[in-house]
């Protein structure tokens, strides 16, 4: 028997799709309660069903929703061996390419699409490649376009960059002004920042590396293998895939149209 | 009546500790490893700038499998799982586990709360969670959910615990059944997690 919570979440998943064609339905459900729950103190809700009465009669209502249930913490160089793996398996590879595309799939507040700029120009790539970063959330597409974060999160971004294998000092990369870390605007120069969505929309281009860390943790397995198929469909063969560190392939419908490149830091490399 | 017994296996049960945790672990582990016939999740609140030493101190010291899951893996029987650092674990209706990077819950990621909670919904009246010593008051709030999803909740008694708040915490939140010394608590859990003979 369904708790009649988890009825009220599967009615107000659906009102969100009928009403905003945003498909949440797909999500892992233990991270989406607490999101929900999240969001229902926030917005003073006392129940699901009263969330779903104020979104469907509020648009506004559904722009601050959108925030509790997408939004997540990242860092730059999060995982710094992933990025370390990159200098060393992935670049000399990327380097044979006369020009290239790269895919930051659910980029939210940016900072690994950042992480990949810095890297790319430290490794003498940035003039040569395309970026895309896409996130469902326009809000956080916002916040990476601008590319400003608070000061006190420099302070691990810098170690996490140094421990990446880094050839500068991040402070190169951002001016400070009011609590605020502004990054240089050239690293954005050749990116394209978009609303794209794994679980509803199509491949859009050809690339030769995707990055889409811990975004695939808050999908269920049918969504994941959906999204995967997107990212296989996009890379080149050859192209690279990197995931965030705990998350895998084996589980996957997917597991067979790659190969680990290196596991224990989640490259993949399309057959 | 309590679903949970002795002779009666639990189907899972979930452990956090902070502050103290390895003493504890390294005590309470390697019994609780033995003939283990219901997996065991564990959340230690770790630094989140390196990979955690958890499982290598604990996996010579244990007699089943240690191990990190993985996004998705089933929570299967008789495995030690430990949290890696950096994420919350939390675990789905399937059985299976999951992660998220939201914002850390009282400053932690992993959130002791955030595993107790799924679990609860999942499991319900087939969990055990069990509280140990820690420095602040993560495990408390999960403590309670288990607890009202008729679940059995064991902590280890603040006065003998290294660091005394995350057990008084949850002993004054969650009005657990059980509340003794580290031995004691070992003793219940074994009753519980052992194939029956």
């Amino acid at each position: 028997m369904s708790s009649a919570e988890d009825i009220e979440i599967r009615l107000f998943l659906d009102a969100i799709f009928l009403r905003y064609h945003y498909d949440f339905r797909r999500y892992s459900m233990a991270s989406l309660k607490r999101r929900i729950a999240a969001a229902k103190a926030h917005l003073g809700c006392e129940t699901v069903s009263a969330l779903q009465e104020k979104l469907l009669h509020d648009p506004d209502t559904f722009t601050r929703l959108l925030q509790y249930l997408t939004i997540q913490v990242s860092d730059m160089f999060r995982d710094p061996a992933f990025f370390r793996a990159m200098r060393e398996r992935v670049i000399p590879e990327l380097e044979t390419y006369p020009s290239l595309k790269i895919w930051i799939a659910g980029c939210s507040n940016g900072e690994e699409l950042y992480s990949f700029a810095i890297l790319l120009r430290e490794e003498g790539l940035l003039d040569r490649t395309m970026l895309y970063a896409t996130d469902i959330n326009p809000e956080a597409l916002r916040k990476a376009e601008a590319g400003i974060y608070a000061l006190d999160r420099i302070a691990s971004f810098t170690e996490n960059h140094r421990l990446s294998g880094a050839r500068c000092s991040l402070s190169d990369y951002y001016s400070a002004a009011y609590g605020s870390a502004v990054f240089d605007r050239s690293l954005r120069k050749n990116v394209v920042f978009t609303d794209h969505s794994l679980a509803t929309d199509s491949v859009f281009a050809e690339v030769q590396v995707v990055s889409c860390r811990n975004v695939l943790i808050y999908f269920d397995r049918m969504l994941q293998d959906r999204a995967l198929g997107l990212v296989k469909d996009a890379l080149c063969r050859r192209g690279f895939l990197g995931l965030g560190a705990k998350e895998t392939l084996q589980f996957s419908a997917q597991a067979e149209s790659f190969r680990e490149l290196s596991l224990s830091d989640r490259w993949y490399q399309k057959c | 009546m309590l679903a949970v017994k002795p002779g009666k296996p639990a189907e899972a049960v979930v452990i956090g500790a902070s502050a103290g945790a390895l003493d504890a672990l390294t005590v309470l582990l390697p019994e609780v490893s033995r003939e283990l016939a219901v997996p065991v999740v564990v959340v230690v609140h770790l630094s989140p700038l390196r990979p955690s030493l958890l499982p290598d101190i604990l996996r010579p010291l244990c007699a089943s499998e240690v191990k990190e899951p993985d996004d998705k893996e089933p929570v299967r029987r008789g495995v030690i799982w430990l949290a890696p650092p950096d994420y919350h674990l939390l675990i789905d209706a399937d059985r299976t586990f999951s992660f998220s990077v939201d914002e850390p819950v009282k400053f932690s990621r992993p959130s002791i709360d955030v595993l107790f909670e799924s679990a609860a919904d999942v499991y319900r009246d087939q969990l055990v969670g069990v509280v140990l010593t820690g420095a602040n008051d993560d495990g408390a709030l999960g403590a309670r959910a288990i607890r009202r999803s008729g679940g059995l909740v064991l902590v280890q008694d603040p006065k003998l615990a290294e660091a005394p708040e995350m057990p008084r915490a949850a002993v004054s939140l969650a009005d657990p059944q059980f509340v003794g010394a580290l031995p004691e608590i070992v003793e219940t859990l074994t009753a519980i997690t052992r194939r029956p003979a």
